[in-house]
């Protein structure tokens, strides 16, 4: 019996108990303890945005450092000063030279003061975009890892145009001539995510969360209530397997079942095995062919209908590309 | 890894069409709400006057919310323009409770079948491609539609060599399309990516207001960034600022004004200047490139 079979059997069974009033919880409860662990476990879309935001969840730098031979931190955006809630750099990995953009979190008050629990600045996004360049110059791939609430909302950010830093990242990097590869590790919060998303492939970590604005935000506006920020999270459709299906991102690095933080070693290892995968494939592609490619992917997203073109798109009428 | 010409490879994903455009369509309904009091000065206002004040209030200048229909009947030559991608619909595909009901009825109140009208028309006798945003159709909020409609305008503008100015107004994101709206940012910047490369001028109008999701994409993209008089222009909403910093926020704070003494802002310009001034910076883009008129 499968996985996917034992869940139904253990909710068939749990409807049919309600229905007769028996109570065999407990033994419900056994028997998906002894399936705890494998991957098919429903962890309910709530309790995988508190996984994402889990204090001690590994961090941008945690994963860099055990990821790469060699790394050296890069600090500033040349134009106002630091932040450090974006981190970056040059990072080596067998006989090749990567750069590195992330934002960063802390992991107690002291620290989480300093980076601003992960909610970059406009320096931020403008380090992240030199940074960039350089990769792009020097023919260096770009890896991202994204882990941030959202963009810093404060007047600071404001007045020094943290919408413009964000636009021209976007704009930016979606025709930057180097490969870049994105994985979600922890919270993937709207424009603040996105502003350092734009690449050629995309992943999530299993418990890492991506939407347009937090289940709280959601709840607040959508359903006008804060408290129901729990099913937010579900309607909000945020998790990995759910982009998944989308098509929004190409692949879910696995976790340990209680967490990314249970075992920063076994996931450091898997995302390091799905980014040098990955990488590998797209060298093996024209630079050309891999700027093709990620044109056609961030033009094809949306959902809607056209009466008009019927299947064929626009882009495939117009574009040379769509055939 | 191989070097390539950036320059001519993306002007050829961008083939020349050379489908003839038609004029002559005409929207003659006034869609600003009926109101009787200026929200800036109080003063009674009659909507027949406001229209023909370009909907600028006649005691103190507020410039007051308005639709793209009636964008366009100030801007286009004669009020004629040729929409494009109209038929385009928003599918529910997160299955949001509630959103098909919200979306009808803001048709129905709006008078509008979606938050952006696409056209070319003429402005001071020279083909543009004009995207217009409507605050009054669900806040002007991206989706798929807007962000799809948005891209096929600027990747119009691009293939047939033509300039292309966009209003903003809008709260941000979609949320009901969730993830889907998110993406909408780096596909209409994606597109002005490409405009880039053919050089062709894209203006960026900032009207009342422009936050959230569009403000941190296109509307921060254009190659001149114009605004409306005290229009709200900002990442975060105030209140979500207030929220954060636990205090009152200055006087005039994300207005127009403030984004041009920072930097972000090339110029104010009250809407009874604006044809003239899009007209003189289109010409100055054009003319130079030895267009005819």
């Amino acid at each position: 019996m499968t996985q996917r079979e034992l869940q139904k059997k253990i909710r068939e069974l749990k409807n049919l108990a309600a229905h007769h009033k028996l109570d065999i919880h407990e033994d419900l409860s056994r028997i998906a303890s002894k399936i705890e662990g494998s991957e098919s476990i429903d962890v309910t879309p709530w309790q995988r945005v508190e996984l994402a935001r889990h204090p001690n969840r590994p961090t941008t730098l945690e994963y860099i450092e055990k990821i790469s031979d060699e790394y050296l931190e890069l600090f500033g955006d040349r134009v106002f000063g630091d932040d450090p809630a974006m981190v970056g750099g040059i990072a080596r990995i067998g006989g090749v030279a990567f750069t590195f953009i992330g934002h960063q979190k802390g992991k107690n008050m002291k620290e989480n003061l300093r980076r601003n629990y992960g909610m970059a600045q406009p320096e931020g996004y403008r380090k992240a975009l030199r940074l960039a360049y350089q990769a792009e110059k020097f023919g260096r791939p770009i890896i991202t890892f994204v882990d941030t609430m959202g963009a810093f909302p404060g007047i600071s950010s404001e007045e020094r145009g943290i919408s413009e830093a964000i636009a021209r990242n976007l704009k930016e990097f979606s025709v930057l001539k180097t490969p870049i590869i994105t994985t979600v590790i922890g919270e993937g919060g709207s424009g603040g995510a996105i502003g350092i998303a734009v690449a050629d492939r995309v992943f999530m970590l299993e418990n890492a969360v991506y939407s347009v604005i937090s289940p709280e935000g959601c709840a607040s506006i959508l359903l006008r209530d804060a408290k129901k920020a729990q099913l937010a999270a579900g309607l909000m459709k945020m998790t990995a397997r759910d982009l998944l299906s989308f098509g929004i991102i190409d692949g879910i690095v696995a976790e340990p079942p209680a967490g990314a933080h249970t075992d920063l070693s076994f996931v450091a290892a898997r995302l390091k095995e799905n980014i040098l995968t990955h990488y590998k494939a797209l060298s093996s592609k024209k630079l050309e062919t891999v700027l093709k490619e990620r044109s056609r992917r961030w033009l094809s997203f949306g959902e809607f209908y056209d009466p008009e073109e019927k299947e064929e798109s626009f882009f495939k009428k117009f574009l040379p590309w769509g055939s | 890894m191989a070097r390539i010409n950036v320059e001519t490879f993306f002007q050829k994903l961008l083939p020349r069409t050379k489908r003839n455009l038609q004029y002559g369509m005409v929207d003659d309904r006034v869609f600003v709400q009926k109101e009787h009091k200026c929200p800036t000065c109080s003063n009674p206002v009659e909507t027949d006057q406001l229209k023909e004040n370009a909907f600028v209030c006649y005691h103190c200048n507020h410039h007051f919310r308005i639709s793209a229909p009636e964008r366009l009947r100030l801007l286009a030559d004669n009020g004629e323009y040729q929409e494009f991608s109209g038929g385009l619909s928003s599918l529910n595909p997160l299955d949001f409770p509630d959103y098909e009901e919200r979306f009808s009825a803001a048709k129905e109140k709006s008078g509008l079948d979606e938050a952006v009208k696409t056209v070319v028309c003429k402005i001071g006798g020279r083909e543009t491609v004009v995207i217009v945003m409507s605050f009054q159709f669900m806040g002007g909020s991206m989706g798929s539609v807007v962000g799809e409609k948005i891209t096929r305008a600027v990747l119009l503008a691009a293939q047939r060599g033509l300039p292309c100015v966009l209003f903003t107004a809008s709260g941000g994101a979609r949320m009901q399309e969730g993830i889907y709206s998110l993406m909408q940012m780096a596909k209409t910047s994606h597109a002005i990516a490409l405009l880039e490369r053919t050089r062709m001028p894209l203006i960026v109008v900032l009207t009342d207001p422009t936050t959230g999701g569009v403000t941190a994409s296109f509307a921060m993209l254009g190659d001149i960034t114009l605004a409306e008089p005290e229009a709200l222009i900002g990442f975060a909403g105030p209140r979500v600022i207030e929220g954060t910093i636990k205090q009152k926020l200055p006087e005039g704070f994300q207005k127009s004004e403030f984004l041009q003494e920072k930097g972000f802002v090339d110029r104010v310009v009250p809407r009874k200047d604006l044809k003239k001034t899009l007209t003189f910076l289109i010409d100055a883009h054009i003319a130079i490139r030895g267009g005819k008129k």
